[in-house]
């Protein structure tokens, strides 16, 4: 008797079937320790919103807090900082924080100064090249690493790019966008609250 | 087959005995000759091939020295820092395992880039190495993962800035970018969770596949035969018992040349390890004796030197780079449609992705462009056994301006291997950006460069003077 190149039907369905099963467990399972990689409960619960309060925060000066690890740039903007927005606008490369790519500027900082109340501005301390943190560079005129006629703001000692009083990238520089202003709500005139704003948490 | 074990006298020698009852249930003798004493190695080896046994040696060194020090190390964003600075100073000898260890990535990548120089003069890629090549490309990506995972953990501040630069670049993919940078970190910036998950990485899931790799490689390469200064095949010309003519046994012909090798590495290994470990800042960066502060960014952050070609390609690509890679693509693009033998539907194929790189290269930013270049940059050396099609596969018998052409390419790596550890500058970007176009032209410009000019004869037998 020969059954060497017969293949009963039945048995070959089962295994077809078995495998099948098998690798959807297999996914299954890979899914799962996909998943532990994602934040744990405790992450996300470490990044819950922060409240500052700003009364003693005078113009012309800046306060770092940390969000979800991140430094978070509170800056009280003197009328002579805001005035200067205006001469870096043709010089930014995007002046109205149209870009979405790295991240969505909220509606309530869609505007010239990126910021609520005209003179606090709030974004978070990282270049959106790379992840580093600019240094702040308040002092107009020239100096090193920057051009001649520096309005002030911010420098990137990583690959040097430069940011105005707003937070917006100047033109050609390694940084894709502007610094994120991440979600925020005042509540009262010096309390602040990051990572939450009237529609939720961010 | 019925199990037999072969009689030995009764005053045999133990050692026999033990073999003789070990053989015939486990091919250790069998192994032993295939791979070592009946492996026939071409008789003409110079000292470039003494690099791939000094991996093999490094790599040792690298597992038991990394085996000690995860006794003592702790993988928590609190203790780390401290418990390297305590292996260093209140460990009976820590500060020497320490140092071993990470001279030892540094020397690991001094090796294989010669080891892999060897392989791009002699043209050992070529058929029928393929394969050789291929494992070999994956032990160096699975090295330069092995090396970034470790440097995360003495969490340090070169350790975290590093860490949070190359994780971002992953932000930097349209769409599913920040997310993904969140999934690798496990939490908003680098923290607990990825220092955790790195030290995971770093001593067990990248070791096992890399020690899988190297055994591949390996087995790869004695199942071809190894390639020879001359580029010749030696199988060709084999004796009555289809042993090849110009071949030796590795042992113990060159188990004592490897030994020799073995010595004059550790002279310079440990000259090294108790002179200047930290190598003027190059194999231990200065700022790393600062630990990690999430708040405060060093700065100049440069990676450890062996990525900095791979970095300077990153670097180098700006938004007016842009330009000058649409142009670049462009008229690659029209080359294979002019200058190739290509079928017609290849050609097709690479007019349509070529259409599709110009058009991603408007639509995405440089930043992302930056990544996909500084990866392919690592890659395209997998496409090497197909990008050459020179008629001599060593540079003995190659025109004598491919030499220059090497010389070239070399000098551009190099060049951007210093410029990524310096910070940018206008001129500094420039010359990295012309070095960019080097190193891809090497490669992308192969098939067409590799098989001009007049070539020399290639010898029948190997050349050697015997002394």
């Amino acid at each position: 008797m020969s059954n060497e190149k017969q293949v009963d039907p039945g048995r070959r369905g089962l295994l077809v079937a078995t495998c099948a099963a098998g690798g959807v467990a297999g996914l299954a399972t890979a899914g799962a320790f996909v998943s532990t990689f994602q934040p744990s409960e405790r992450a996300k619960a470490a990044g819950a919103p922060v409240e500052v309060d700003i009364s003693d925060l005078a113009a012309g000066t800046m306060k770092t807090v940390e969000w979800r690890g991140k430094p978070v740039w509170i800056l009280k903007r003197t009328p002579e900082m805001l005035a200067s927005l205006k001469k870096t606008d043709g010089e930014v490369a995007d002046p109205d924080s149209d870009r979405t790519q790295f991240a969505v500027t909220p509606e309530y900082a869609h505007n010239e100064y990126r910021s609520i109340k005209p003179e606090i501005l709030v974004v978070v301390g990282i270049c959106s090249h790379l992840g580093c943190s600019p240094t702040s560079k308040f002092q107009p005129g020239a100096q090193p690493s920057l051009p001649d006629d520096w309005q002030g703001g911010f420098l990137c000692p990583c690959h040097g790019s430069t940011f105005d009083l707003a937070g917006r990238v100047f033109k050609n520089k390694p940084a894709p966008d502007n610094l994120e202003v991440p979600r925020y709500m005042f509540e009262g005139d010096n309390k602040l609250v990051i990572g939450k704003d009237e529609k939720g948490e961010a | 087959m019925a199990f037999q074990e072969k009689k030995l006298p009764a005053d045999a020698p133990l050692a026999d005995k033990a073999l003789n009852w070990i053989d015939p249930r486990f091919p250790l003798s069998a192994t032993w000759k295939a791979h070592v004493s009946e492996y026939y190695a071409p008789k003409n080896f110079n000292f470039w091939y003494a690099f791939g046994s000094l991996a093999l040696l490094v790599l040792v060194i690298q597992i038991v020295t990394g085996i000690f020090l995860v006794m003592h190390y702790k993988p928590d964003a609190n203790l780390a820092f401290a418990s390297v600075e305590y292996i260093m100073r209140d460990v009976p000898w820590g500060w020497l395992v320490r140092y071993m260890h990470s001279t030892g990535a540094s020397a690991f990548f001094i090796v294989v880039y010669l080891h892999m120089l060897r392989g791009l003069l002699y043209g050992s890629y070529r058929k029928p190495r393929e394969l050789v090549w291929l494992f070999g490309v994956a032990i160096f990506l699975c090295l330069m993962g092995e090396a970034f995972f470790g440097y995360l953990l003495p969490w340090g501040q070169m350790s975290y800035w590093g860490a949070q630069v190359i994780v971002n670049l992953f932000g930097a993919i349209p769409f599913i970018g920040p997310d993904l940078s969140l999934w690798i970190r496990g939490d908003y910036v680098v923290s607990d969770a990825t220092l955790n998950r790195f030290f995971s990485f770093h001593v067990i899931a990248i070791p096992l596949i890399l020690i899988g790799l190297v055994v591949a490689h390996i087995v790869a390469l004695h199942e071809v035969g190894s390639n020879n200064p001359d580029g010749i095949e030696i199988k060709e010309k084999t004796d009555a018992k289809g042993i090849p003519l110009d071949g030796i046994p590795f042992h113990p012909y060159y188990t004592v040349h490897d030994v020799m090798a073995a010595a004059v590495f550790l002279i310079v290994f440990s000259a090294v390890v108790f002179f200047g470990p930290e190598m003027g800042g190059y194999f231990l960066e200065y700022n790393n004796f600062i630990p990690a502060d999430p708040l405060k960014t060093p700065p100049h952050i440069a990676p450890v030197w062996y990525f900095t070609p791979f970095y300077s390609i990153l670097r180098a690509t700006t938004s007016d780079f842009m330009y000058w890679l649409i142009a670049g693509v462009a008229a690659y693009v029209a080359l294979i449609f002019v200058r190739s033998k290509l079928r017609g539907t290849t050609k097709m194929v690479a007019g349509i992705i070529g259409l599709v790189v110009v058009v991603g290269m408007l639509v995405f930013d440089a930043k992302f462009w930056g990544v996909v270049l500084m990866g392919v940059s690592v890659m395209i050396l997998a496409l090497l056994p197909w990008l050459d099609s020179a008629p001599a596969k060593s540079i003995r018998y190659r025109p004598d301006w491919h030499k220059y052409i090497y010389l070239l390419f070399g000098i551009a790596f190099l060049v951007l291997g210093y410029l990524g550890t310096l910070p940018p500058t206008a001129g500094r970007t420039l010359v990295a950006q012309i070095c960019t176009f080097i190193y891809f032209g090497f490669f992308l410009l192969m098939p067409w460069w590799s098989r001009s000019g007049t070539f020399k004869p290639v010898p029948e037998r190997v050349t050697y003077h015997p002394h």
